[in-house]
């Protein structure tokens, strides 16, 4: 199903990313904090740019599939 | 003041069909002078095939209406002798330029590639466009070709049998009847004649309404396209600015849903709307008004025995993107040497299943894209519309975010892949020019590919051999010989060979390619030749 898409462990010291993820979002409403996913959305798809992989992500992220 | 659309340019006249005893039967009928039908009509007349054009009124389009238009139109108008004039009368633009609430966001050129002798894109008012078609058709009449224009001429019922078709209309001196062998409806979105036939047309109708304002003003804006969203003259809608000659401006203004459009469309309304983008110091007239809700649409199928539908009658899509007119052209240049042959006895009717196939492909192809243009400039939801932003926030900054802007994809001709009259591609030159592909045109000295291509089926070879024509079931071929020397740039190269030495190509009259491989072989395009013109 996700072939081309890596779900296993890749990111190094994640806890420091993910404390990096939370506080960019620090003293945002609602709507900055949407706004700002979804720039980070964009430019993470366009970085990885592989069409095929963007689409296991979205399909990934919906929890409905294995 | 006397504008062009306020003179009968084709007056009803009394036709000697109207006191005939028995019904006239004429080789094709056009239903509608608009450019969809007026360029049929031309393309018939130019290779001898008898047309008579109705209309119910007698005048050029009201108001600009339909403003930009595409290449690929121009160089289908060139070939029906009427693109220089256009071109000449035009507004020519190649920069866009995007706004995102109070700010610029970004430029773009749309000046693609060199090597082609027409411009992407003019910008013309519609009835500019129509009068020159009209030019045209005098210009032929004079030269005895079959065509005629019968304005005030409204069809009011249409019987559909295996031989002809037969049409009651009226005039201002009482009813008549005429028949045709065939005709083509380019009687626009609301076309009666589908309705009469009572066939379907569904789609999808966006609940919007939009501001089409023309303004006569002597303004210091560049010709460039102008394109707002979420302006601060027009909070959480669009907006957009074009130039067309004569110092006329289009101005497109959002209004959303729930608006009254007779209060919207008096000038005390519209005056106000457009001092607030202008400025108050801007001087300017009022030309045309309109407030439209636009659908994206098509008949489910364009061909119903021997009636066509062709233009805004068999499809229709949201303006951005002026894929309306334009894809219109290529109905017509898709259908008319089609009908030339069947008229000649040359070609099965069958072959016009391949005017619906790879028309209704091609409506495809721009009510996908309309559709998706739309939805980027009024988003439907809060998520559509916080993606939307995000992507203008971001075209702002980072080049990467430009290309997801959709404010319109601008009109190109579609490749006809799966077409049942392309051979299989034998030459690994490049994709752009595989079978089913409109040619791109190539410089050659002081002349361009286009224009030798002309309108009859042709032997494209490129440093290869071949015989000067040749014939197929009482179709002649001519070959255009060239080489890559005849093109210094090198573009005939690059389009049409890619890494290969030598190419041979067969090419429609429309100007698509029906087949290539590297060398001449007689069976292989006399074969491709009666694919192309359904016989095999």
């Amino acid at each position: 199903m996700f072939e081309h898409l890596n779900l296993t462990p890749n990111i190094k010291e994640a806890d420091d990313f993910y404390a990096e993820l939370i506080a960019a979002h620090d003293g945002l409403d609602r709507a900055d904090s949407n706004a700002l996913n979804a720039r980070l959305i964009l430019i993470l798809a366009n970085h990885i740019g592989d069409r095929t992989v963007l689409t296991q992500a979205l399909n990934a992220a919906t929890l409905r599939q294995e | 003041m006397n504008k062009i659309f306020d003179i009968p340019l084709y007056a009803y006249q009394r036709s000697p069909d109207q006191d005939a005893a028995m019904p006239v039967q004429r080789k094709v009928v056009v239903i509608g002078a608009g450019p969809v039908g007026l360029s049929a009509a031309i393309d018939l007349a130019q290779q001898g095939v008898e047309v008579v054009v109705l209309d119910d009124n007698n005048k050029v389009s009201f108001g600009s209406r339909a403003v930009c238009y595409a290449k690929r139109p121009l160089e289908i108008l060139d070939r029906l002798g009427c693109g220089q004039p256009m071109v000449d009368k035009g507004v020519e633009w190649n920069v866009g330029k995007v706004f995102f609430d109070d700010r610029q966001v970004y430029d773009f050129n749309l000046l693609s590639e060199d090597g082609h002798q027409r411009p992407a894109f003019i910008n013309l008012q519609q009835y500019f466009f129509e009068e020159n078609l009209v030019k045209r058709v005098r210009e032929l009449q004079s030269q005895g070709a079959p065509i005629e224009i019968r304005g005030c001429n409204k069809v009011d019922a249409i019987g559909t049998h295996a031989e002809y078709v037969m049409l009651e209309v009226d005039t201002p001196e009482g009813p008549y009847t005429l028949k045709a062998d065939w005709l083509v409806a380019c009687d626009g979105a609301n076309s009666p004649a589908r309705r009469m036939l009572g066939l379907d047309f569904v789609g999808k109708i966006f609940e919007d309404n939009f501001l089409i304002a023309d303004v006569i003003m002597d303004a210091k804006f560049p010709s460039e396209r102008w394109f707002w969203f979420d302006p601060p003259f027009n909070r959480g809608q669009s907006a957009l600015l074009h130039k067309q000659p004569d110092n006329v401006w289009r101005i497109d203004l959002q209004l959303g849903w729930e608006i009254d459009k007779e209060r919207e469309k008096r000038p005390e309304n519209v005056i106000p709307r457009l001092k607030k983008m202008l400025g108050d110091d801007v001087e300017f007239e009022l030309e045309w008004v309109s407030i439209y809700t636009f659908q994206c649409r098509r008949m489910e199928k364009f061909r119903y025995g021997r009636v066509l539908f062709a233009g805004d009658a068999a499809h229709q899509v949201s303006p951005f993107g002026a894929r309306g007119a334009n894809s219109g052209l290529q109905d017509t240049d898709n259908l008319c040497w089609k009908l030339k042959l069947i008229v000649d006895g040359k070609a099965p009717d069958s072959l016009l299943d391949s005017f619906n196939e790879e028309r209704v492909y091609g409506a495809k192809e721009n009510i996908l894209n309309s559709t998706r243009s739309t939805d980027f400039i009024t988003p439907k939801s809060e998520v559509s519309r916080m993606f939307r932003n995000a992507v203008l926030d971001l075209s702002e900054h980072y080049e990467f975010a430009r290309p997801l802007v959709n404010s319109g994809r601008l009109s190109v001709p579609c490749t006809y892949d799966d077409s049942s009259l392309n051979s299989a591609d034998a030459l690994d030159a490049p994709a752009r020019t595989r079978p089913g592909s409109p040619c791109p045109d190539a410089p050659l000295g002081d002349d361009f590919l286009l224009t030798k291509l002309g309108g009859e089926f042709t032997l494209l070879t490129i440093d290869a051999d071949g015989p000067d024509s040749f014939e197929e079931g009482g179709i002649k071929v001519k070959r255009l010989s060239l080489s890559v020397r005849d093109d210094n740039t090198l573009e005939l190269k690059r389009r049409y060979l890619g890494n290969c030495e030598s190419g041979v190509y067969l090419i429609r009259p429309d100007q698509h390619v029906a087949a290539r491989r590297p060398s001449f072989d007689e069976n292989h395009f006399r074969a491709a030749l009666r694919r192309a013109t359904g016989k095999e």
